[in-house]
């Protein structure tokens, strides 16, 4: 089981199938950006701000 | 001599598209890395970890960080996808602009500026409304629509107080009335494999900022110009964006050296992600020569 804790709100929930270490997803509690910074065990920190060279 | 292709791939973030890659490498059976550009860095003395890859693919989401690592890869002579020469062209709008100028690429009209007060007497020639551009930017972010005098004269003096100094050159672009879309379309080497129309009511189209694609035809005027648009800024893998002009037909708006295609790859079909770590392998495997731009372009 992939649970993890948000570190905004607090929120405990389970990775989906096929994501991946680097990965941005969305806490489904608060909708603030996590990356998922490993997978075993699995864990997610709050992911970087939008900087101004940033893009494609 | 290893005979197994050693591929780096330089990310910052695993977005769908560094998925559909990595899962393209796996597919392919290409051995490859992945170099989170948080974590690296380089000893100028000793390119030996680095030597190991017989080419790097850049997916780097900072420009900066992407620019840097690539010159230092192709000072070492190291094979990457992009080329340092391909993205200094493409991340610069201006250099873009001068590059499609001198290959002689229709693109808008273009004025640049060094100081509000010519800036404003550089808009006053093309008329409003006018478009005002960062050199470097992405997404849409910080474009500004100048619909007359008196903004125009606000939005200078803003920029020349609050920006940071490369807000200080001034690109100004004629506006086209355009239809609500713009063309992106996807070069890999010498094809131009795919094409989406970006529609959005907003005169910013990019789908990063709700703009949303359909498929749009690869027609023998838009292949043309896309292949000699990407031939203009050193060829590689690019997406090119194209105004349609109602009476000049199709204008190269610009060049992006490091694409995004979360939206063009499901609209489209085609497995833009595979296709470029096909690229990637003709060159590791030295196939391909990574293109240069030619001096003084």
């Amino acid at each position: 089981m992939s649970i993890v804790t948000c570190p905004e709100c607090a929120a405990e929930f389970e990775l989906e199938a096929g994501v991946e270490a680097g990965e941005i997803i969305v806490c489904p509690d608060c909708g603030v950006d996590l990356e998922v910074t490993s997978l075993q065990p699995a864990s997610v920190e709050l992911a970087p701000m939008e900087e101004e060279d940033w893009g494609e | 001599m290893h005979t197994r292709l050693r591929i780096g791939v330089l990310y910052s973030r695993v977005r769908i598209e560094e998925k559909w890659i990595f899962a393209a490498m796996e597919r392919r059976g290409l051995d490859y890395e992945r170099l989170d550009d948080r974590r690296v860095f380089f000893d100028l003395d000793d390119p030996s970890p680095w030597q190991q890859y017989d080419a790097v693919l850049e997916r780097s989401i900072s420009y900066n960080s992407g620019l840097y690592a690539l010159r230092i890869l192709n000072a070492w002579g190291i094979p990457t996808i992009n080329t340092v020469a391909v993205a200094e062209a493409c991340g610069d709008k201006l250099t873009t602009s001068a590059a499609l100028n001198k290959a002689g690429v229709p693109q808008p009209r273009n004025l640049v500026a060094f100081t509000p007060e010519s800036a404003l007497e550089a808009i006053e020639i093309l008329g409003y409304p006018v478009v005002l551009k960062p050199v470097v930017g992405s997404w849409g972010r910080l474009l500004a629509k100048i619909n007359d005098r008196d903004a125009a004269e606000a939005l200078l003096e803003h920029k020349a107080v609050l920006g940071s100094v490369q807000h200080s050159v001034f690109y100004i672009q004629e506006y086209i009335h355009k239809p609500d879309r713009d063309i992106r379309a996807f070069v890999v080497g010498d094809n131009t494999v795919t094409a989406i129309y970006r529609r959005s009511p907003h005169w910013i189209t990019n789908t990063a900022r709700g703009g949303e694609g359909d498929p749009c035809p690869i027609t023998a005027e838009l292949e043309d110009i896309c292949s000699r648009a990407a031939q203009a800024v050193g060829g590689g893998v690019l997406a090119v964006d194209v105004i349609e002009h109602p009476e000049r037909g199709l204008l190269v708006n610009e060049i992006n050296h490091n694409m995004e295609f979360h939206t063009t790859q499901p609209v489209s079909g085609v497995d833009i992600g595979d296709l470029i770590v096909e690229y990637v392998s003709e060159v590791a495997r030295g196939r391909v020569r990574a293109p240069q731009v030619k001096e003084g372009a």
